[in-house]
């Protein structure tokens, strides 16, 4: 070791005094980075010649931009432009918004909301959005009145305007339903089960009497809860506000329409949005499922060519909703004038038909309904169905649901650790129900 | 190391006689002044070189821990993370009658001995192995890291269509054998069978390397004796090697156990719908994932954090068993 002492002594001294004045240079850096964060950014707003750029915060697939509507903003607003950021999933994009809130530090000049988020948003950060009630250009009338109330808080301030809603139908597949020796024109389908869940899951039992052997009724057991809760009158909360999914009997009729589906064999039991459930939609191996008007593009995606013309589209057994979102502007944000223009714009009836024209999310404002964008839509994939015909017939009978700030998570748990459990591990409905309540009320406990 | 000892240094030119009595010279000064820096030099700057590593820790490792374990103390919510309401030790009592936690707690402990315990002793014996004299062991060596360059998401990913229920390539090829198709992520055991081997997977080959290192700086001739004696190769493996590895088994069973207290990217993937509830029974949610449950879905930041608290105690007490182990080795030897 000594050996070579002396020759590394000679060249310490600069190497140590470069190490620690490298060292020294990291160490400030990264920590007036750490205390720049935020501010840094905070100039790109308003460029050097008066241009403005927005940004807007989203989460999957809004589709604005690819239905053009960016760009027409910017050509009708000369000067403005318009960026996006998009967080793939909502369960990652939510938890980011409300530390970003919190923090008053990286909103966007817009920012959307799901509808499972929206009335815990309304209810605890309110005073981070601006009202948009009163914005030029944003007609209260324009909407449902549901989809207004659930981004207006308590005291009427409306923090974040409606885009598109999820109407739902039965999405049902024409060669299975042949094979059962069902009808398969969309009319007779739909009377099949008009007003009842209970007549669904009869022909259902029909379909595994005599359909194909290896092709189940539904998709999932869960996937049919949130169908059949989305389309009662209540679901976890009273008009208190209290939570009172256990003594619900929407919510227990909806839990027994799932349970005996999956207790009779009938799911093909998948959990939704997962690789083998588009693998099972690839293959065919069900009959039916529940589809929101947003749904149609992930079955042609999923289903492919192999799929097309197999699928049509009839009524749900009783109208609901099932998904949509909003949108707002923070308090904060750089541009929020502008932002709020944008927004009224942007959700105003002729732009949500036109969104719903190229990318099927289904416009939260009847009053473009009448319009020949919505109103004569069919879709060729599904047999020419005549989907803004269906969607909006639907759209119109959805019932006014009380949504609570934790739905979300109530909703899930009774899924995964309820109806699942029945459908996955062949517990019994009581058991899976008990074992459910556990799970929700850990959840919900602070 | 005795062979290399250093011939004593020669006596500098003039040394050994008197200094003459002299003023100090500018030149002397200068020598001077030259040490007292070079001594403060010595003296301080180690504290300088260190010192970006615990402004870091302080920064991103104690300030965390210890606003941690403040918010643990408190109800907090991700819907307004500074508004704290005292709770004392509300969220840790809780935590001894929450089944969830000591479901999480059961099956870190079992997932961590089924994926520990033989991924070391594989590490083991392929290392023992690899230690032989192979063509292209080079070659070898590389395959071993290469899981371990792996993302854990896109393992767990190839994972997970692996043990597919109705399309895995594993229920496959056990049909072939005439073996039902498992259900692999509902089943308790199943899922954390599969879980483990993602974990076995990713870290056989690392701790081989580790392994491999330690082996090869056995003494040759430890074992030409023992050849002498004949002791045959298992033998040999069995009273040379294993010994001669002991401190490095002892450091691969502390990381492992670490890393499998903190198990989380797996698990968190494992599900296909990427959930952090651990499977429709929770049957392999681990501390970490539920530690994310609780405060990234549920939104309960207070809870999440006495549970955080509780897993690093944990993680103290296998340091202090760790510890302990040591020592009762050192005396031993």
């Amino acid at each position: 070791m000594a050996t070579n002492g002396t020759a590394r002594r000679s060249t310490r001294r600069p190497t140590r005094l470069a190490a620690i004045g490298v060292s020294a240079l990291v160490t400030g850096s990264l920590l007036a980075g750490c205390a720049d964060d935020g501010g840094s950014d905070s100039d790109t707003g308003r460029a050097s010649d008066g241009d403005i750029t927005l940004n807007v915060g989203l989460f999957g697939t809004f589709g604005f931009q690819e239905a053009g509507l960016y760009e027409e903003y910017e050509k009708l607003n000369p000067g403005v432009r318009i960026e996006q950021s998009v967080v793939e999933r909502n369960e990652n994009y939510y938890p980011q918004l409300l530390t970003r809130l919190a923090s008053n530090s990286g909103l966007a000049d817009v920012q959307a909301v799901e509808v499972a988020n929206i009335a815990e948003v309304t209810a605890t950060q309110a005073d981070k959005f601006v009202d948009l009630g009163g914005q030029e250009g944003v007609d209260q009338g324009d909407w449902f009145d549901w989809k207004w109330q659930q981004g207006t808080t308590a005291d009427g301030r409306t923090i974040a305007l409606g885009t598109d809603i999820g109407p739902m139908a039965i999405c049902y597949r024409k060669d299975h339903f042949e094979a059962a020796g069902l009808p398969t024109e969309r009319a007779e389908v739909s009377k099949l089960w008009a007003g009842d869940w209970e007549k669904y899951l009869e022909t259902g039992e029909a379909f595994m009497a005599d359909g194909p052997d290896d092709v189940a009724w539904v998709d999932s057991a869960s996937g049919l809860y949130s169908a059949a809760i989305s389309s009662s009158e209540s679901r976890y909360y009273d008009e208190d506000g209290e939570v009172v999914y256990k003594d619900n009997p929407d919510v227990r009729a909806a839990w027994d329409i799932a349970t005996a589906a999956a207790e009779a064999g009938m799911t093909d039991r998948h959990e939704q949005f997962t690789p083998p459930w588009d693998k099972a939609m690839n293959n065919g191996t069900f009959a039916t499922l529940s589809c929101p008007a947003w749904m149609l593009g992930y079955i042609q995606d999923k289903g492919g060519d192999k799929s097309a013309d197999l699928w049509d589209v009839a009524d749900a057994p009783r109208p609901g909703n099932w998904g949509g979102s909003f949108l707002g502007v923070p308090e904060t944000a750089k541009n929020k004038e502008e932002a709020a223009k944008f927004v009224a714009w942007l959700t105003a009836p002729e732009q949500q038909a036109k969104l719903f024209e190229e990318r099927g999310s289904f416009p939260s404002a009847p009053a473009s309904y009448e319009t020949p964008a919505v109103a004569d839509a069919t879709h060729d994939y599904f047999g020419d169905a005549p989907i803004g015909e269906i969607f909006a017939r639907a759209a119109q009978d959805i019932p006014t649901q009380i949504i609570g700030p934790k739905d979300q998570i109530i909703a899930e748990n009774i899924g995964r650790s309820g109806v699942r459990q029945v459908e996955q591990k062949g517990l019994s409905p009581e058991d899976a129900w008990q074992e459910a309540v556990k799970a929700v009320d850990n959840a919900l406990d602070e | 190391m005795t062979t290399t000892g250093t011939p004593a240094a020669p006596p500098r030119p003039g040394g050994g006689a008197a200094p003459p009595e002299e003023r100090p010279t500018a030149q002397e000064r200068r020598r001077a002044r030259r040490s007292r820096r070079y001594q403060r030099d010595v003296r301080w700057s180690p504290y300088a070189f260190v010192a970006p590593f615990f402004l870091f820790f302080g920064a991103f490792g104690l300030f965390p821990l210890l606003y941690t374990g403040w918010a643990s103390l408190h109800r907090v919510s991700l819907t307004a993370p500074t508004e704290m309401e005292w709770a004392g030790l509300h969220n840790f009592t809780r935590l001894l009658e929450d089944e969830f936690f000591w479901n999480a707690l059961r099956n870190t402990f079992t997932i961590g001995v089924l994926s520990t315990v033989p991924q070391l002793l594989m590490a083991l014996g392929l290392a023992h192995v690899l230690n032989y004299r192979l063509r292209g062991s080079t070659f070898f060596r590389v395959v071993m890291l290469a899981p371990y360059a792996t993302s854990v998401a896109a393992a767990t990913l190839v994972f997970v269509m692996l043990y597919g229920r109705d399309y895995g390539m594993i229920n496959w090829a056990l049909g072939f054998v005439g073996i039902d198709a498992v259900d692999w992520q509902n089943g308790t055991w199943t899922s954390q069978f599969a879980v483990s081997t993602i974990v076995i997977w990713r870290w056989t080959g690392y701790n081989t390397l580790i392994y491999l290192a330690a082996m090869q700086a056995v003494p040759r001739d430890l074992y030409e004796s023992a050849a002498l004696d004949g002791a045959s190769r298992w033998q040999q493996f069995l009273h040379v090697t294993v010994p001669s590895l002991r401190p490095t088994i002892l450091f691969t069973v502390v990381v492992s156990t670490i890393g499998a207290t903190q198990l989380f990217g797996e698990v968190l993937l494992f599900s296909s719908g990427g959930g952090a509830a651990g499977g429709i029974n929770h049957q392999y949610q681990t501390l970490g994932l539920y530690l994310y449950e609780q405060g990234w879905v549920n939104l309960h930041l207070g809870r999440a954090s006495a549970i955080a608290w509780m897993m690093f105690l944990i993680l103290l007490l296998i340091a202090l068993v760790n510890l302990l182990v040591a020592r009762r080795l050192r005396k031993s030897q």
